[in-house]
């Protein structure tokens, strides 16, 4: 009776083993994919083919400290000539690597990155129609931007007075020298 | 085997450049005299001169399709005269301006399809064709001019074309021309000066065409090199090898932008179109994540000039080769598959249903690149702009 209720038991055991084995997915955790930080999310705007790494460190640390999420956003511009619709390749030739690349190394440290893309007259115009979509929680810029193709101080200006989220403004420093560029991409892209 | 002289296609020669004023259209003259002193019967069928002396006194020479009068509205127009050529029936003819639009009243809408009905009637074209007319590239030129060609032809067009030429000058040559008076009247100098003849403009056109052209000559090395013969080679495969179509699979999860920028890259290279394709489930409701991800992809698809087509089906497979069918498509691009849980483990896996269901289009698995090993992770000492290794 014993040896019957063992069997039993035995055979339950291998069936619960067995469905759990079906039913989790390998490592038995649930996969990395469509996770994001619940909360607060960090906007890192750029326009050009590179950005300050100091501000991409600041972004990191920040996210890594507060678990959030980093969303770099490239701020594409429309010539007034055309419709604002217009798509961008040629600046997208620009922009879309140094996503890549920021969202290559952000992730590589386990940080979550969601990547955005704006679009308007100017830096300024493509960043306040982001900011009319979505909510950010802190917005970091360098103010080494070349202010003849990016955010000029009278944009950085207008965020401060306008922007409902934390803006952080880093100064210029000796260690801008060193970018995360275009060409720190990895693979084909 | 020889086809019957009557139902021989003709042979059709483009000259292309990055603008108007590099020289197309007398090279395409020089070319018809050559051929009419070599004994041939050679007419013009369509020039534009744009009142350039030069171009005129080169075609003297050659003889003459006069053009016909349509009356359009309220107006007349000076149109290509198609029924006289192909009466004429010459060896060659030479149309310029093949992007042209007709007006409506003609034979055809576009210039293109004249050209295509006088190939047809065995009759050798040379034609002129500015890189900007060229559909695939309408987008990416219009942002670097700020100008929107209205007037466009199908790339398969160039396709099909027996040879493409392209006629290069330097954008300072040009621009030299210009200021010359040898390719407008005085009075439109400064205009043109001041919009499209930028030096900026010229170079990126320049390189377009550049680009263009020696994809064009790759594009028709490999098919003579897959098929064989030349004719067989452009007949059946060289509007394929222009032809290409991607269609990127994306979910709604941040990590499809970077499977969206991948496949953008990818269609740039292979001068290629491209969709997006969002298949969901019918009537779910999406989170306010869910819905945020889409605003982002719609937005990046519109930047991008990427079509983003939303399917609501169960069955994904189906959709999937539905719409593949329906846009033509030569590739396919998706992320890598979640882990299957449950009795999901037991079904084939969705390239191999892909494969399966639509024999002859790629299937293509885009890696995280995020994840790799640590080696290549972005610390291996590339020099970023200012170069240090970052």
């Amino acid at each position: 009776m014993s040896a019957g209720v063992v069997v039993i038991v035995g055979c339950a055991a291998a069936l619960v083993g067995i469905g759990a084995g079906y039913w989790l997915p390998p490592h038995g955790r649930r996969p990395a994919r469509g996770r994001l930080t619940e909360g607060r999310r960090i906007l890192l705007p750029f326009t050009g083919e590179e950005i300050s790494r100091r501000s991409f460190e600041a972004a990191v640390r920040l996210a890594k400290a507060e678990n959030a999420t980093i969303m770099p956003a490239f701020l594409a511009q429309v010539p007034m000539s055309l419709p604002l619709e217009t798509a961008l390749p040629v600046q997208c030739a620009r922009g879309m690597p140094l996503l890549e690349a920021i969202e290559q190394r952000a992730s590589s440290q386990g940080v979550p990155v969601d990547s955005r893309v704006g679009r308007g007259r100017s830096a300024r115009d493509a960043l306040r129609k982001l900011l009319d979509e979505e909510h950010f929680d802190r917005i970091i810029v360098s103010a080494d931007e070349d202010p003849r193709v990016g955010l000029s101080y009278e944009d950085l200006r207008w965020m401060l007075d306008r922007v409902p989220a934390e803006i952080l403004i880093l100064r210029p420093a000796p260690e801008d020298t060193r970018r995360i560029s275009t060409e720190t991409v990895k693979g084909h892209f | 085997m020889a086809a019957p002289a009557d139902s021989r296609r003709g042979r059709l020669k483009v000259f292309i450049g990055m603008a108007a004023g590099v020289g197309k259209t007398y090279r395409m003259l020089l070319e018809g005299r050559a051929e009419q002193e070599a004994g041939h019967d050679v007419v013009i069928g369509l020039l534009e001169t744009h009142g350039r002396a030069e171009t005129a006194r080169v075609a003297e020479s050659l003889a003459m399709v006069p053009r016909r009068r349509v009356r359009y509205r309220d107006t007349v127009v000076e149109e290509m005269d198609l029924p006289t050529i192909l009466r004429r029936a010459p060896e060659l003819c030479l149309i310029d301006e093949l992007a042209h639009a007709n007006v409506p009243g003609t034979e055809h809408g576009k210039r293109w399809e004249d050209i295509e009905a006088v190939l047809g009637a065995g009759i050798d074209v040379l034609s002129t064709l500015n890189v900007q007319h060229l559909e695939s590239l309408n987008d990416h030129i219009t942002e670097l001019s700020g100008v929107r060609v209205r007037e466009t032809i199908p790339d398969a067009i160039l396709g099909r074309a027996d040879e493409v030429v392209l006629i290069d000058l330097t954008p300072e040559a040009l621009l030299d021309r210009l200021r010359a008076g040898k390719v407008y009247p005085p009075e439109r100098i400064d205009a043109a000066l001041n919009n499209f003849f930028k030096i900026e403009n010229l170079s990126a056109l320049r390189e377009v065409a550049l680009r263009q052209v020696a994809e064009e000559v790759g594009a028709r090395r490999l098919t003579t090199e897959l098929v064989g013969s030349r004719e067989e080679s452009l007949a059946a495969d060289a509007p394929q090898a222009v032809g290409e179509r991607l269609l990127a699979l994306v979910e709604l999860y941040p990590g499809a932008q970077r499977l969206v920028r991948r496949a953008w890259r990818s269609a740039q290279r292979l001068g290629a179109g491209l969709d997006l394709l969002l298949v969901r489930a019918p009537g779910k409701r999406l989170s306010d994540d869910e819905q945020r991800a889409l605003a982002a992809l719609r937005q990046l698809a519109s930047v991008l000039g990427a079509r983003l087509i939303e399917e609501e089906s169960d069955d994904v497979t189906s959709a999937i080769v539905e719409v593949a069918s329906r846009r033509g498509t030569t590739y396919i691009l998706l992320g890598g598959a979640r882990p299957a849980r449950g009795l999901a483990r037991l079904r084939t896996p969705l390239p191999q249903r892909l494969m399966q269901r639509l024999p002859g289009v790629d299937v293509r698995i885009v890696a995280d690149r995020s994840r790799r090993a640590n080696g290549t992770n972005g610390t291996n000492g590339k020099a970023g702009s200012n170069g240090e290794a970052v």
